[in-house]
């Protein structure tokens, strides 16, 4: 415990500090290292916003979708159906990974950001579809009833009377879709190119492996630059944050 | 009659189709495809698509780095999931039986979730850095300040317990999930049922023994097969601390390897596919049980 809390406070106050004095405060304190690391990561920060927000938003509303047909209208064949969708999350990408590029290359998109935020949507449907499913599963099915008897019908319940309720779990999916968007390293490493390329690509090449002058100011602004947004996301909204982890383990 | 229960589920039906075309294509269709180039013959670009029965199934073995990367990816399963398991778990335990600053804590230990590993591992590879003494830097540095420095090693570069070593950054990142699924589960105890055994004479240490822990048979099995999953899948933490060295070589990063440097797609498939099994013979039985027992209810 004492080695896990320092590992976390090493995080904070690395701003000035050569490799052989890391572990000490610095005397001077300075913001080169940030800034450098801002002009290397830039292009990077960019493109990261650019896929995990558009990809958490389709994502989401395509598993709000789901999860309302799977909990309240379901269909014969519905929990097979299901049970297809939530193996999806657990699959190695490896498994696709030949195919995929190949079928995003006969798009014309690979190397995109277009692709990039075409695959975080699919496969970021099971996880989402989880994550409403469960939470519909509390809405009582009166309330549903109730909209069919006065005459609505399935897209109009879903409107009138699903959505407005549907809040928090957004708040749950969509901060659990950008965070895991913004971390993906191994969907940027094989579809991206230079020019769609998110932070985390960027970051692992400027560290460079085992070079022997490395700015160690600069890395580990650089890290702490390109955790920010999920650093932010996870500090104001921790508690939507926690209820994606747990409905990671099924049972939310 | 017929028509009308038609008339009930077909809306609901058409409004998931979109995600049952994306999901069947990206991961059923893909999966296939990708079996399809693991039992051919496809060893570079060119080539057509043949079938070869499979060879590359048994041939693989013959390859030198992949036994040990196989051997690796064990070493690192057993040392992560074991100490994120228990790590998490006796966190849980410490804070159901109430520390102070409770929150702070949970603030704390979940937050390496929020962090890439690539991030994570940029911090980690200058810990777990393997200078001897008098360029030590990280860990090592440490200990040799702390007069400890008999303990400085060469990390994940040491050839037996390297991996177990690599599988540390994984165990940060992990344990403070665990540790919030087992306090779910602590808190799903009820009061009642531990006071009537603490009213029987149990002591605390039995009530937790006898009553509590048993209830969280559920949670150690969810927890192991996240674990477990997340270990075979370890990509992005490897890359970002040992980049695609041999020593650290496991099937996740080979099939990466393979496919990518080497230019061997039915390698690279058949090194996937491996995975892809070894993953579902994990999760396939879960998913099943959990979706079969939640029906039940």
């Amino acid at each position: 415990m004492p080695a896990y809390v320092l590992l976390v406070t090493s995080f904070k106050p690395l701003q000035e500090a050569g490799p052989a004095t890391a572990w000490n405060l610095p005397d001077r304190w300075s913001v080169s290292g940030w800034t450098a690391a801002w002009d290397q990561l830039r292009p990077g920060i960019l493109n990261s916003f650019q896929i995990a927000i558009p990809g958490a938003v389709l994502a989401a509303v395509l598993g709000s979708m789901n999860g309302y047909v799977l909990s309240k209208w379901r269909f014969p064949g519905s929990d097979a159906v299901f049970t297809l969708f939530l193996f999806g999350m657990f699959i190695p990408y490896q498994a696709v990974m030949i195919p995929l590029a190949g079928l995003l290359t006969d798009m014309q998109i690979v190397g995109t950001i277009r692709g990039l935020v075409l695959v975080h949507v699919v496969y970021g449907i099971p996880i989402c579809t989880l994550i409403f499913r469960n939470y519909y599963v509390s809405i009582p099915d009166e309330l549903i009833e109730a909209a069919r008897v006065d005459g609505a019908g399935m897209l109009r319940t879903y409107a009138s009377v699903v959505l407005p309720l549907s809040a928090p779990a957004f708040a749950v999916t969509l901060i659990w879709q950008f965070t895991s968007i913004w971390n993906d390293f191994l969907f940027a490493v094989f579809l991206g190119a230079p020019d769609s390329w998110p932070v985390t690509v960027m970051l692992n090449n400027t560290a460079g492996s085992g070079a022997v002058a490395v700015q160690y100011n600069v890395q580990m602004a650089s890290a702490l630059l390109a955790s920010l947004p999920t650093i932010l996301v996870y500090l104001l909204l921790g508690r939507f944050f926690m209820r994606g982890l747990m409905a990671g383990a099924l049972k939310g | 009659m017929r028509a009308r229960r038609v008339r009930r589920w077909l809306p609901g039906l058409l409004l998931v189709s979109p995600s049952i075309v994306a999901i069947g294509l990206f991961v059923y269709g893909l999966i296939f495809w990708n079996t399809r180039v693991a039992v051919s013959g496809k060893h570079d670009e060119v080539s057509p698509l043949g079938f070869d029965g499979g060879k590359n199934f048994v041939d693989l073995w013959d390859q030198p780095s992949w036994p040990g990367a196989v051997r690796n990816a064990l070493v690192f399963t057993a040392v992560f999931v074991l100490g994120a398991l228990l790590l998490g778990a006796f966190l849980a335990f410490l804070m159901d039986k109430g520390i102070r600053g409770e929150a702070s804590f949970r603030v704390v230990y979940l937050f390496p979730m929020a962090v890439s590993f690539i991030a994570a591992g940029v911090v980690w590879r200058w810990l777990l850095n393997p200078a001897p003494a008098d360029r030590a830097v990280g860990l090592n540095q440490l200990f040799h300040d702390a007069g400890l420095g008999s303990l400085a090693n060469t990390w994940w570069q040491h050839p037996d317990w390297g991996m177990a070593a690599m599988a540390l950054p994984a165990i940060w990142q992990m344990s403070g999930y665990v540790m919030a699924l087992y306090l779910a589960g602590f808190r799903g105890v009820p009061e009642e049922l531990r006071e009537a055994a603490r009213v029987d004479g149990a002591s605390e240490w039995k009530v937790y023994r006898h009553v509590v822990f048993p209830q969280l048979r559920p949670v150690t099995l969810s927890a192991l097969i996240i674990l477990g999953h997340i270990s075979l899948k370890v990509f992005d933490l490897i890359m970002a601390i040992a980049g695609k060295q041999i020593i650290t070589y496991v099937p996740a990063v080979a099939a990466y390897v393979e496919i990518f440097d080497r230019h061997d797609p039915a390698n690279g498939a058949t090194i996937a596919t491996y995975l892809l099994v070894a993953v579902a013979v994990l999760v396939v039985p879960y998913l099943v049980w959990t979706i079969r027992s939640e029906r039940a209810r």
